[in-house]
């Protein structure tokens, strides 16, 4: 190697990963699956539903492993949970019997550190996903938004060096998941994470991402990259009204159009 | 736009229709319906027991079969005031608590701790189902003699045996509210960081709670059974002691009285554990219609 450089926060070569169904038929989801995200990049992944998007996040946690390639973080081969990655769900993963902050906490103690630290470090996040005063709540008694900031406060407080969001916002509605989307792009320019965020809002993507991967309707393989050179800091809610942003949104449509009409196709029959 | 705003604020209401006077109607509304609720639980109770009286004083039935709502409640007297032709009342009722007590606690223990740990483990609950199946498919009761013969006459043999009708039913609870926990939840715990144990501990059990609850509600009843049954098979002591002797001497309202003591004991332990699982769960959302 010439030039010592970091290796990337992300690399999957050539992956593919299959399932068995439950009549035992093998299916694939993924197939020579490429990708890489570099350290303090965000990446947006776009695809039609169904289609495999979420087993890449998956593989990349640890959760499963690949059927044939190779998933990298940080350079060295995926063995098991990383701690350095934090995951944000799309259904509530939040303990129910748990209070706000009791659910913030859960990882530090889940991770050695003493309760007074956690609570203290609790409170902070709480604090910055504006949720200070519903410390002692339960998730029930919170909105959809509020619980998705929980959420974002319970995976931040790890500090991850790597963010994988698996559709976290399709549950909210309009003005909620715009509200959202400030506050995701706010911790992540705080926090310098490596942020992987599967969606099929394309909209959101191009106001999110740095780089957008189009995926093929299943099984999944990269179909196209395009880079998003939007200024930031960006604000959602009025970027969707620029030109370029436009134009960036056209473009990708044409290509994801294709994959979500053959993926429909496949099945109307 | 502007000047289509309407100024909500100063809008009027219609007579009767102000917040305190809808809140006045329903307040209003949810009492009559309480009240029409007991009037009608108390009314058929009073019938019931009314006609079974009459019925045994105009002899369409036979009160040396059958009873009547007042020997019954003579017999209980009796019971209370001077003890029973066994010994105090209040003696067997201990012995027969004791028993279900303690087959209770051991058998709901065991049975969250074997159904906990066979859901965390899907090897294990596969080769050791097919067994649980065997186990399962004896009739409980059938094993009192057995009990009996082997513990002998005394406390051991009855716990046992509501011990063992606890334990499956508490155990196929917990082993199922385990089996249904939320996988984004699981994730989510591992991802942030917990072990297996503290997997377990504080997503896998707490979620499977309400299953196991489930159980416990009904399997303090159960409990009861086993240490009844027992009682009739072979004891010195306990209410089953009491409706053996009844029964033995053509004693009807002996019998009844008995059943109605342990009818109340049941309902009391029921209402305790309503009162133990709606303090556990109040992170549970509550119905916004509760008026009381």
């Amino acid at each position: 190697m010439a030039v010592e450089r970091p290796a990337p926060a992300i690399e999957l070569i050539n992956v593919s990963r299959r399932f068995l169904s439950p009549t035992g038929k093998s299916l694939t989801a993924l197939r020579d699956f490429t990708m890489t995200v570099e350290r303090g990049e965000f990446v947006a992944v776009v695809g039609p539903t169904g289609c495999g998007k979420s087993t890449t996040l998956n593989l990349v946690t640890g959760l499963a492993s690949p059927s044939a390639g190779e998933v990298r973080v940080m350079g060295a081969p995926v063995k098991g949970i990383d701690p350095r990655i934090g995951f944000v769900f799309q259904t509530d993963a939040l303990f129910p019997w748990r209070t706000v902050i009791e659910n913030v906490m859960a990882g530090p103690l889940f991770r050695g550190k003493s309760k007074p630290q956690a609570e203290a470090s609790a409170r902070d996040w709480l604090a910055r996903v504006g949720l200070a005063r519903f410390e002692q709540h339960y998730p029930h008694q919170l909105s959809g938004g509020m619980r998705k900031r929980v959420a974002l406060a319970q995976t931040f407080i790890n500090g991850p060096e790597i963010l994988l969001m698996d559709e976290p916002f399709s549950a909210l509605d309009v003005q909620t998941r715009v509200l959202m989307h400030e506050e995701l792009l706010r911790l992540w320019s705080e926090a310098k994470a490596s942020v992987v965020f599967v969606t099929h809002d394309l909209e959101e993507a191009i106001a999110l991402a740095d780089k957008v991967y189009v995926l093929t309707a299943g099984p999944a393989t990269v179909k196209s990259v395009y880079s998003i050179d939007l200024p930031r800091p960006r604000v959602v809610a009025d970027i969707r009204y620029e030109q370029s942003f436009i134009d960036y949104s056209r473009t990708i449509w044409a290509d994801l159009k294709e994959e979500v009409e053959t993926s429909y196709a496949r099945a109307a029959a | 736009m502007t000047d289509a705003t309407v100024n909500i604020t100063t809008a009027s209401f219609r007579p009767g229709t102000s917040d305190a006077e809808i809140e006045a109607a329903a307040a209003r509304a949810a009492a009559h319906r309480r009240r029409t609720v007991t009037f009608w639980r108390l009314g058929i109770l009073i019938a019931f027991l009314s006609l079974w009286e009459i019925a045994g004083r105009m002899a369409w039935i036979d009160p040396f079969f059958y009873a009547m709502p007042s020997t019954i409640a003579g017999r209980l007297y009796e019971w209370i005031t001077e003890g029973t032709s066994e010994g105090p009342l209040w003696y067997h009722l201990y012995v027969t608590m004791e028993e279900s007590v303690l087959g209770f606690v051991t058998g709901s223990i065991a049975g969250i701790v074997i159904g906990v740990a066979l859901g965390r483990n899907r090897m294990a609950a596969d080769i050791f189902s097919v067994y649980i199946k065997v186990i399962n498919s004896i009739p409980r009761v059938v094993l009192a003699p057995i009990f009996i013969m082997i513990l002998g006459l005394g406390l051991a043999s009855k716990v046992a045996l509501a011990f063992v009708m606890v334990f499956f039913v508490v155990f196929h609870n917990a082993f199922q509210g385990v089996r249904e926990a939320d996988r984004a939840m699981i994730a989510n715990a591992r991802i942030l960081g917990a072990s297996d144990w503290q997997l377990t501990r504080s997503v896998i059990v707490p979620s499977a709670m309400s299953w196991i609850f489930a159980s416990l509600h009904v399997s303090f009843g159960f409990a009861i059974i086993g240490a009844i049954v027992g009682e009739f098979v072979g004891s010195r002591f306990g209410i089953g002691l009491l409706i053996n002797v009844a029964k033995g001497s053509f004693d009807a309202a002996g019998m009844y009285a008995a059943i109605v003591i342990v009818m109340v004991v049941a309902l009391g332990a029921e209402y305790l554990m309503t009162l133990v699982e709606s303090r556990l769960a109040k992170w549970r959302p509550q119905p916004l219609h509760e008026t009381q």
